[in-house]
């Protein structure tokens, strides 16, 4: 059976994550409740021509998987993989106003073709022009988890050697409007904004697009292995603490053998007990990071968790600002993932130094 | 003749998303596919939208377009001599 090493990485966020040292240039934003993106330079990226039919989400997922193929040194691709919860929401939202506008008469082709979820795997591969395997998973917030599934067994079973997987999610008005409205995203006028200390329900939001070429060869550029995945699409926070340490046991491991887990709070009280469970618990005296204070919450959030895992494994490093507790591991050989939204769609992650 | 020249550049502009083509660089008489401003069959058939719905001129033979859009002076001398709205 083949390993699995993430070779590059490219990452668009509300952080400057491009053409950066790894969270050198953070910004910790205490202001707002949806954070807004650092929008990345197109046009170094993408052909003007072919942008201007593009909406946010696709352009991100095109410069992201850009850098990490770039970081890689990969040209060819045996398959992309792509994982989005909410899909192209601005082309949807475009489309749906112009029905109800035009009272479903003159209604127009760009942006009914730019709306569907595989929309960005899509142009990624036509940018590239890749005939290759190509599947976008649209399962809410184990979208991406259930990518890297695919991809993991797809070099297991030496079907491919070479993947691009990743993650993408936009916010458009409406919808996020509507995600405020229902408590869903913490609302405007709220203030309590400091994701763990927070008081109260809804979650911190924001969008951005993280892809990982992931291969069955180590090369200079690796960050980690890339060990196990699994999602539970439900679970009860008593059933956490076993889920988890039969995931470890599974790969030969038990929690001492965890140099640092990094847990997916986003502020939200309701459901942010699932990781203080974890956390005062069973992982009490592991070193605890997180990072949805830097990114938002959103259905593919947890890529931009793996970017982080990825490189505090390869840097042998990893920054204050990612700190829960004040355990300080003496490196990191193995860092688990533990993610959930809204308490569904639960993931563990294992990735590993190589 | 000339507000409406300049209004088809103005709505072609936005309507097909040109960011980086401004009103002053669309020449009257420049092939709007191909060698001009290069758009293709799906701007086409937004511009067949464009043309329905804020100038009421249904084409009822699509191969009629090939002439129509040739450039914006064919456009606008077809518009100003069918339009119903």
């Amino acid at each position: 059976m083949k390993k699995c090493y993430i070779n590059g990485t490219g990452c668009v966020s509300s952080q400057k994550t491009i053409n950066t040292a790894f969270l050198q240039d953070i910004i910790v934003n205490e202001n707002e409740n949806v954070l807004e993106l650092s929008v990345p330079d197109y046009k170094e990226v993408i052909p003007p021509a072919a942008a201007r039919r593009m909406a946010k989400g696709v352009k991100n997922g095109i410069v992201a998987s850009h850098w990490a193929m770039k970081e890689a040194g990969v040209h060819n691709l045996d398959a992309i993989i792509t994982g989005t919860g909410m899909g192209c929401c601005i082309d949807s939202e475009k489309f749906l106003k112009a029905l109800i506008d035009n009272k479903e008469e003159f209604l127009t082709p760009t942006s009914f073709i730019q709306s569907t979820h595989n929309t960005v795997g899509g142009q990624i591969a036509l940018g590239l022009e890749c005939k290759a395997y190509n599947f976008t998973y649209v399962n809410g917030a184990v979208s991406f988890e259930s990518s890297l599934i695919d991809a993991k067994m797809q070099l297991d079973e030496e079907e491919a050697a070479t993947i691009l997987v990743g993650g993408v999610e936009e916010n458009a008005e409406a919808t996020t409007n509507f995600l405020q409205l229902t408590g869903i995203i913490k609302p405007k006028e709220q203030s309590s904004y400091s994701v763990l200390d927070s008081d109260t329900t809804g979650a911190v939001f924001s969008e951005g697009a993280v892809f990982f070429v992931l291969e069955d060869d180590k090369k200079e550029t690796t960050y980690a292995e890339l060990n196990d995945v699994t999602i539970y699409n439900t679970l009860e926070k008593e059933e956490v603490e076993a889920k988890l340490e039969s995931f470890l046991k599974g790969n030969g491991l038990s929690v001492n053998d965890i140099d640092a887990v990094v847990l997916g709070y986003n502020g939200d009280t309701l459901y942010d007990g699932y990781y203080t469970i974890l956390a005062d618990g069973v992982l009490k005296n592991t070193q605890q990071l997180y990072y949805k204070h830097l990114s938002g919450e959103f259905n593919t959030a947890s890529a931009f968790g793996l970017w982080v895992a990825s490189h505090v494994v390869k840097l042998q490093e990893a920054p204050e600002v990612l700190s829960v507790n004040d355990v300080k591991a003496a490196g990191y050989k193995n860092i688990l993932l533990y993610n959930q939204y809204r308490g569904k769609d639960h993931s563990f992650t294992l990735v590993s130094q190589c | 003749m000339e507000a409406l020249k300049q209004e088809l550049k103005e709505k072609i502009i936005d309507v097909l998303n040109l960011e980086d083509i401004a009103v002053e660089d669309v020449n009257d008489n420049d092939p709007l596919f191909g060698d001009g401003l290069g758009l293709d069959s799906i701007d086409a058939l937004e511009l067949i939208v464009m043309l329905d719905k804020d100038y009421g001129i249904k084409l009822a033979d699509p191969k009629e377009g090939k002439a129509i859009f040739q450039s914006i002076e064919t456009m606008a001398k077809y518009i100003s001599e069918n339009r119903t709205k």
